[in-house]
């Protein structure tokens, strides 16, 4: 029961990966490249591995997954926010049908002024 | 079961075959670097799938350490695109 469980979980996470892998593929910015392929495939690897932890059963196997899985977790999301400010810092244009650029507003913006409340 | 398992390694492959088609072609840096970032998380879950097969355990802390220095590769070259030192 557990293996079928654990299988399921797993064909889910690598269909997840090859999503958000076709976005990286086919998203006109990097930007959209970033939130497309980070989201996707973060997910997709979290299930993977909990989809490994649950059909091996209970074992240094599965404990290494779990915190192999939290790890990912932690840390992905994190790249992608440092990827994400170092692309606008060195000066990557945005795609041109982009239609809201908030984080420019924000940047102009002297440190006084800037209203804490929205991120 | 077996082919069940050459069918899972044959997705992750087309994945990393898709990121490394961005890292080649990719128009800029960044680009490069999501997606160095994307196929070490991909090869994490790859890891997770060889431990699965064979049954044993060190293919998980080979993934713990390639999450490590990928992660810290990928924020070494964000700081370095930012223009920053590392220390600041």
């Amino acid at each position: 029961m557990s293996d079928v469980i654990g299988y399921i979980l797993i064909v889910a996470g690598i269909l997840f990966n090859i999503f958000g892998c076709v976005g990286l593929v086919r998203f006109p910015d990097v930007y959209n490249r970033l939130q497309a392929a980070t989201k996707c495939v973060t997910l997709g690897t979290v299930l993977l591995l909990m989809g490994v932890a649950v059909a091996s059963g209970t074992g240094a196997l599965a404990a290494k997954a779990i915190v192999c899985a939290v790890f990912i977790l932690a840390t992905s999301p994190t790249a992608a926010h440092a990827i994400a400010k170092g692309a606008y810092a060195s000066g990557v244009a945005l795609w041109e049908q982009t239609v809201v650029d908030k984080y420019a507003e924000r940047v102009e913006q002297p440190k006084s002024e800037r209203d804490t409340t929205v991120v | 079961m077996q082919v069940l398992m050459q069918l899972f390694y044959l997705g992750l492959l087309a994945c990393c075959f898709m990121c490394l088609y961005r890292i080649g072609r990719g128009p800029s840096a960044p680009d490069r670097t999501v997606a160095i970032d994307i196929l070490g998380i991909v090869i994490v879950g790859f890891c997770g799938l060889l431990g699965l097969a064979t049954g044993q355990d060190f293919y998980l802390s080979v993934a713990l350490a390639w999450a490590l220095l990928s992660f810290i590769g990928t924020i070494a070259l964000a700081k370095f695109l930012e223009g920053r030192g590392f220390d600041e």
